[in-house]
C-alpha cells in the first residue's frame, strides 16, 4: 500500500502549527489528512473520517476526553492505542518532548507509522523553535523600545546627551547587577508614577 | 536555596484546589526547610501527567488516587510503575446537576440537604420517568476514567438502583470546562472537585446535590505518584519530600492560614481563581444553588483524620471499582501489584524521626468506624474516622473476594 492510503486526523488547536503538520504530511505523500481546531463534535467527526492516526497536541486541555474517547466510544469502530508500539521508549520520549501526543488504530504496521510520528515531532520541534525565535526577536524589539523611552526621560529631566544617558543606564545596570532594560523599564515605571515627565 | 539544596525534585500538578498541599509545600517554604528545591511543574491534562512521570519529566506528581494503579497495571498507555507514599487529602468532591435536573429531582422527594440516599432516589424515579417517555439517558461527567469521581459517582448511582452504563451515560470533561458543558447542556451533571462545584453555583446554572464525604466518609481523593525507580533511587530526597508535605499539609489545615493559602491558590501559576469561590473547599460552607447553604463536616481534608497516610485499603477499594467497572480483571497477580502500589512503609519511615502520629495498621476495614475514635498509634494520639459508606457496606481488604462477587452484576 502507498503512503497516501493511511487517513490521518491532526487536532490541534494552534492553526499555524496546524498547517505546518498538514503539510508536511502531504509533502509525505498523505492525501487523507483532516486538521481539527475545535474539538466540539469531535466524536462525530472521527466517525466519519475513521482516522488510521490521530495526532493531538499535549497543550490539549481535551486530552483526557479524547482519550477515554478514542479508547471506548462507538464512534471508534476499532480500538485506538497510543503511540506506534510501547516497547519504542525512544518514540515516546521525542514525542513528549516536542509536545505531541500519536494515537493509532490497533494492528497498524510499525513501519507504516514511525515516518508520520517522526516527521510530526520534527515539525513540532520547528515550530517550538520558530515560535521561540519569534518571541526573542519581539522581546528585543520591546526592550529597545523602552531603553529609547528611558534615554529620552534622563535626556529630558537631567539635561544629558543621548550618549550620556546611556552610558547611566548601563553604569547603573552594572553596579545592580541588572540588564539594562530592566533599569530602563523601572525608570519608564518611575517616571510614570511620579507625573507626566514625558510625551507632554 | 538553589545553590545549597541538598535534593532538587520536579513535580507535576493539575489546576485543582487539592494540589494545595504540594503547592504550599514549594511556595510556603517547607520543601526548602528540608533542604528541597521543588520545582512545581503545571500541567493541563491526566494524561500530560501519566507521560511525563513515566518517561521521567516529572519525579512525582499530583494525582488522583487510583491512577498510580491504572499506570502500575498497565491500563494506561504509557503504563509506568508508579507508587504512592502520600495522600493529598479526604474528601473535597461534589455531585452538582443542571437546574432542570433539580427540578425533576425535587418533584420526585429530593430536598436541599445533601442527603445522598435521599437525592439518589429521587433521581433515579427521575431516570424512570425519562425512559418511560422515551426520552435520552441523562449524562453525566467525570474528570478520568481512573478517578475516585467515576468511581464514587458510580457507587452512588448504583447504590440507588441506577445502573452507571445503561439507565446513563458517563462521559469524561476536564474539570474547568464541566459548569460551561452544565449551562451549555451538553451534560446534565458532574462529579468534580471544588471549586468547580461552587463555580455553577455562582453561575446560576447548577445544584450540588450530594458530596463525596457524605458517600464515603473520610474518603481518598488525590495521592502523591511517585515513579518507582526514583523513587528507589533516592530514598533521602522521597523521605525529606514526604517531611515538607507533612508540614504543608498541617498548615494548610490550620483554619487561621485559609486567607493565605487562598491568595496562594488564586496566582494564576496555581489554581488561578479568584480566593473567594475557594473558600467552601476550605470552610465546608457550601451555596448548594438557590439559595440553601450547607455546612458540611470534614468536607475537605488535607492533614486531620490521618489524611496524608497512603492506606492499603484506599488502594484495594480502588481496585475493586476498576474490577466491576469492567476496567481489569480480577486476579491474584493484579491483586498483588494494587497491595504494593500505596506504601504507608514508606510514609511512616520518613516521618518516624518528627514524633507524630502514625497509624499502626496498614489497611483498615473501611465503613467499619461510625463515630470519631482514638486509635492506637506509634507516638501522639490519633483519631480516626467516622468512615462509613452512605448505604451501610463495609469493605474488608481482607475480604476481597466476597466484596467483589457481591457487586458483580453479571
Amino acid at each position: 500500500m502507498s503512503a497516501g492510503s493511511l487517513t490521518i486526523l491532526v487536532i490541534d488547536e494552534n492553526r499555524i502549527r496546524a498547517s505546518i503538520i498538514e503539510a508536511g504530511l502531504r509533502d509525505a505523500g498523505h492525501r487523507h489528512v483532516t486538521v481539527v481546531h475545535d474539538v466540539a463534535g469531535i466524536a462525530k467527526r472521527i466517525a466519519e473520517i475513521e482516522p488510521d492516526v490521530i495526532v493531538i497536541d499535549l497543550e490539549n486541555p481535551n486530552r483526557d476526553m479524547l482519550e477515554n474517547m478514542f479508547q471506548l466510544s462507538r464512534a471508534v469502530k476499532r480500538p485506538i492505542a497510543m503511540f506506534v508500539d510501547r516497547s519504542d521508549r525512544a518514540s515516546i520520549e521525542a514525542a513528549v518532548e516536542a509536545g505531541v501526543s500519536a494515537y493509532v488504530v490497533d494492528g497498524l504496521k510499525k513501519e507504516r507509522i514511525k515516518p508520520i510520528l517522526d516527521m510530526t515531532i520534527s515539525r513540532f520541534n520547528a515550530f517550538s523553535r520558530m515560535a521561540r525565535e519569534l518571541e526573542e526577536a519581539r522581546s528585543e524589539l520591546e526592550n529597545r523600545k523602552v531603553v529609547d523611552r528611558a534615554k529620552g526621560i534622563l535626556m529630558k529631566s537631567r539635561g544629558l546627551s543621548e550618549e550620556a544617558a546611556y552610558a547611566l543606564l548601563r553604569k547603573t545596570a552594572m553596579n545592580q547587577n541588572r540588564k539594562i532594560a530592566d533599569i530602563a523599564q523601572s525608570l519608564v515605571t518611575a517616571a510614570g508614577l511620579l507625573g507626566p515627565l514625558e510625551g507632554e | 536555596m538553589s545553590k545549597t539544596a541538598a535534593h532538587e525534585i520536579t513535580a507535576g500538578f493539575m489546576p485543582l484546589f487539592d494540589s494545595a498541599v504540594l503547592v504550599a509545600a514549594g511556595e510556603m517554604g517547607f520543601a526548602a526547610r528540608e533542604g528541597i528545591e521543588l520545582k512545581l511543574h503545571r500541567e493541563t491534562s491526566w494524561a500530560n501527567i501519566r507521560d511525563r512521570i513515566a518517561i521521567g519529566h516529572f519525579d512525582v506528581a499530583h494525582m488522583l488516587g487510583p491512577m498510580p494503579l491504572a499506570c502500575s497495571l498497565g491500563l494506561t498507555p504509557l503504563a509506568s510503575e508508579t507508587i504512592v507514599p502520600f495522600s493529598l487529602g479526604l474528601g473535597g468532591n461534589c455531585v452538582t446537576v443542571s437546574n432542570v435536573v433539580w427540578q425533576g429531582m425535587a418533584a420526585h422527594g429530593a430536598a436541599p440537604d445533601l442527603d445522598p440516599a435521599r437525592a439518589g432516589t429521587a433521581l433515579g424515579a427521575l431516570i424512570r420517568e425519562r425512559a418511560a417517555a422515551g426520552r435520552e439517558p441523562l449524562r453525566f461527567a467525570v474528570v478520568h476514567p481512573h478517578s475516585g469521581h467515576n468511581y464514587e459517582l458510580r457507587y452512588w448511582l448504583a447504590a440507588c438502583s441506577i445502573d452507571p452504563d445503561r439507565d446513563v451515560e458517563i462521559v469524561i470533561v476536564p474539570p474547568p470546562f464541566m459548569a460551561d458543558a452544565l449551562s451549555a447542556g451538553r451534560i446534565d451533571g458532574y462529579c468534580v472537585g471544588e471549586p468547580w462545584n461552587s463555580a455553577a453555583v455562582a453561575a446560576g446554572t447548577g445544584r450540588i446535590v450530594t458530596v463525596k464525604a457524605l458517600l464515603w466518609r473520610n474518603s481518598p481523593e488525590k495521592v502523591i505518584g511517585a515513579r518507582r525507580s526514583w523513587a528507589e533511587e533516592n530514598p533521602d530526597a522521597l523521605a525529606a519530600l514526604l517531611r515538607a508535605l507533612h508540614h504543608s499539609a498541617r498548615w494548610c489545615q490550620d483554619p487561621v492560614n485559609r486567607g493565605a493559602l487562598a491568595a496562594l491558590m488564586a496566582k494564576p501559576a496555581f489554581l488561578g481563581q479568584p480566593e473567594a469561590i475557594q473558600m467552601p473547599a476550605l470552610t465546608g460552607r457550601l451555596q448548594l444553588g438557590g439559595g440553601p447553604e450547607r455546612s458540611v463536616e470534614a468536607f475537605f481534608l488535607p492533614f486531620d483524620k490521618a489524611a496524608n497516610f497512603p492506606w492499603k485499603s484506599h488502594a484495594l477499594w480502588f481496585y475493586t471499582q476498576m474490577v466491576r467497572w469492567g476496567q481489569l480483571p480480577h486476579t491474584p497477580q493484579n491483586l498483588a501489584i494494587a497491595r504494593d502500589c500505596y506504601r504507608p512503609d514508606l510514609y511512616r519511615s520518613a516521618l518516624k524521626p518528627l514524633g507524630v502520629a502514625l497509624p499502626g495498621a496498614n489497611a483498615k476495614v473501611e465503613g467499619a468506624l461510625k463515630t470519631a475514635t482514638p486509635v492506637g498509634s506509634a507516638g501522639a494520639s490519633l483519631v480516626l474516622g467516622p468512615d462509613g459508606f452512605f448505604d451501610g457496606q463495609i469493605f474488608d481488604p481482607d475480604r476481597i473476594d466476597a466484596y467483589i462477587a457481591a457487586q458483580n452484576r453479571d
